[in-house]
């Protein structure tokens, strides 16, 4: 029993990550109806710009802080420049604009600062949490630093005005637009603020991938995962699905034999294509109906 | 070539009267191409001919991902998994069966068109993006199934498996190197062959209708849901011929050359060739081939960024690819020629 505890609680910690990614891919789809192949690159860089910062002498939160701007930013700055003249193509040629910023964003960061393992700090520590043997102070940080982030996000959309017109861009942009509201800087401010959860996520789970430039492979994937299962029209959905995936994964790792460490990504890819074959729009995302 | 250029004349209808003159211009133009694939390699060195091996190679993936993506219009961010299932067969069972490398590539087509046609199942309900994310699911996820423990003993696990490299047969002069680069030219040409009259018959007119319209297409009696696994499973047997033919011709397989990066630079290679234009992809090819090989000579890693920075002047420039380049071109000799 206690080591199905302890592999929940760890699940959630994981889980919590995989949420943020999920969330961060579903804020700029619901934006712009286009999967992002980068985010995880995208929060490579973050994580890799906030070692860096440390690395200057900065403190853990002050370069955490700086990080998360700068990441705002240059999400805001990547869809005026690269992606706002997209907005009309087929989706092929989004598809290949993401690529090709996956491709620039993972080798520069390999030309600047190298291809080999870092260490990354945590500032929870890591020992036990609560004198209690479940999970340690870093883990219990991971899932503590995700709720405030979701508590932040659910009041700033749900009573703002401006996470009030970020919503109804995105939901139907024709109508938002006669009311006057900005939908083209609506998009760009939901990419800045996805490129920041992406941050988020990629600071909190460097301390257990290490800093590399791969280091968000499997994550990105284990994030679409969280976003298929949640259905990708539903931040909520993208949450519960990132915690769900999360404890799924460490079970299957601890119950099912056969199925450890290596077979990560494999699982990954089989949530992925169940969840679509048996429910396309996920649990809490709504049909998409086409009309000829 | 003449297939090819119905597709450009179809996607560009304000060109203004083209066809005959233009026409021998392409044949000419292919013509010189193929006799200069057949010539050159008695003038250059061994390893250029290897070179030229791995372009006919990467050639026939992009080809390969074309006939889905530019036939049918489905999406595959996958193509590096299929690569690996033919490559792996073909090492297989040269090493453990001791079969003939002739023979081996039509039963990685066979095994690969099986696997392309399962995959296409769930693919059936997918489209645009969801088919994006599948695919590119896969190619993540396949280095580590290449590496699973219970296949350790056909796959060589992390180490891979050597691959002999054939000598030419009937003891013709030849080296190894040269023998192999004839040999994939014909199995090429044969299946570029194939491949455009594939794209002419009643099937390909089914898939471009799919790709254009898939509710009208299905009102006007394609079945749709045959058709979109049928492209799957060709695309993914030519698929799996190039990685038999990789695998013979680097000598090597090992899980980590087949990942998503494989599938992103044939991805590549199709948008700078020209989507759904056959021939664009030998274009595709060498320069998912030779723009690495610069760019890494200039600065390790640098190759990546290239490829990005590449690719986006691509989209905003010539979204046609090398299409659009061969259109201005003939553009520009009809105009010539009137004057």
């Amino acid at each position: 029993m206690e080591l199905f505890t302890n592999q929940v609680l760890a699940g959630i910690a994981t889980g919590a990550i995989y949420a943020c990614m999920a969330l961060a891919v579903v804020m700029i789809y619901q934006a712009i109806d286009h999967l992002n192949f980068a985010q995880g690159e995208m929060a490579m860089f973050s994580t890799f710009t906030s070692w860096q910062l440390m690395q200057w002498g900065i403190p853990y939160w002050a370069a955490f802080v700086i990080t998360l701007a700068l990441s705002f930013v240059a999400g805001i700055a990547i869809e005026r420049i690269l992606f706002k003249p997209l907005a009309k193509a087929p989706v092929l040629t989004n598809v290949a604009g993401f690529i090709a910023l996956f491709a620039i964003i993972n080798s520069s960061a390999g030309l600047i600062w190298d291809f080999t393992i870092k260490q990354y700090p945590t500032p929870f520590g890591s020992s036990p949490f609560l004198g209690s043997q479940l999970i340690s102070t870093h883990q219990a940080g991971m899932i503590g630093v995700t709720v405030l982030l979701l508590l932040g996000l659910y009041f700033f959309f749900q009573y703002t005005r401006i996470g009030l017109a970020m919503r109804a861009a995105a939901s139907v942009p024709e109508s938002a637009r006669l009311v006057g509201i900005n939908t083209s800087w609506m998009i760009a401010l939901g990419w800045g603020m996805a490129t920041a959860i992406g941050a988020i996520a990629g600071m909190l789970i460097a301390p257990v991938v290490f800093l590399e430039p791969n280091m968000m492979g499997g994550v990105l994937i284990y994030g679409f995962a969280a976003a298929v299962l949640g259905g990708l029209t539903s931040p909520f959905g993208a949450v519960v699905g990132g915690f769900l995936v999360g404890i799924f994964e460490n079970l299957a790792g601890t119950y099912i034999p056969g199925v450890g460490n290596e077979l990560k990504l494999p699982i990954a890819l089989a949530l992925i294509i169940s969840v679509l074959v048996v429910k396309p729009a996920g649990l809490f995302g709504r049909h998409i109906v086409k009309r000829v | 070539m003449s297939a090819a250029e119905e597709v450009v004349a179809e996607g560009h209808q304000a060109v203004e009267a083209v066809p005959k003159r233009a026409m021998t211009l392409g044949t000419g133009t292919s013509l010189v191409v193929l006799a200069a694939l057949l010539i050159a390699p008695v003038f250059v060195k061994n390893f250029i001919i290897f070179q030229m091996t791995m372009l006919l190679i990467y050639g026939l993936a992009v080809l390969a991902l074309n006939i889905l993506t530019g036939g049918s219009g489905q999406f595959s961010l996958g193509q590096s998994a299929f690569y690996a299932v033919g490559a792996y067969t073909t090492a297989v069972l040269m090493e453990h069966f001791n079969v003939n490398y002739a023979l081996t590539l039509p039963i990685a087509g066979v095994v690969c068109f099986g696997f392309g046609f399962l995959f296409g199942q769930p693919a059936l309900r997918l489209s645009g993006v969801y088919l994006a994310l599948a695919t590119f699911a896969l190619a993540t996820a396949m280095p580590q199934l290449l590496k699973l423990n219970f296949l350790e003993h056909w796959t060589g696990g992390v180490q891979g498996l050597v691959v002999t490299k054939p000598d030419a047969p009937f003891g013709l002069p030849m080296s190894q190197d040269m023998w192999l680069y004839y040999f994939t030219l014909v199995v090429v040409i044969a299946i570029y062959i194939f491949s455009v009259n594939l794209l002419r018959s009643r099937s390909g007119r089914a898939f471009m209708a799919i790709r254009d319209n898939e509710i009208a297409a299905s009102a006007m009696g394609v079945d749709v849901a045959l058709y979109k696994t049928l492209a799957f499973g060709v695309s993914a047997a030519i698929t799996g011929v190039a990685g038999s033919l990789g695998a013979i011709a680097v000598q090597f397989v090992a899980p980590d050359s087949y990942t998503i990066t494989l599938a992103i630079s044939l991805f590549l290679g199709m948008v700078v060739g020209g989507v759904g234009w056959l021939p664009g992809s030998i274009v595709g090819a060498a320069f998912i081939i030779f723009v690495p090989n610069i760019a890494e000579g200039i600065s390790k890693g640098l190759s990546g960024a290239v490829f990005g920075v590449l690719l986006f002047a691509v989209i905003y420039l010539v979204p046609h690819g090398a299409r659009q380049v061969a259109i201005m071109g003939q553009q520009l000799a009809g105009r010539l020629r009137k004057n």
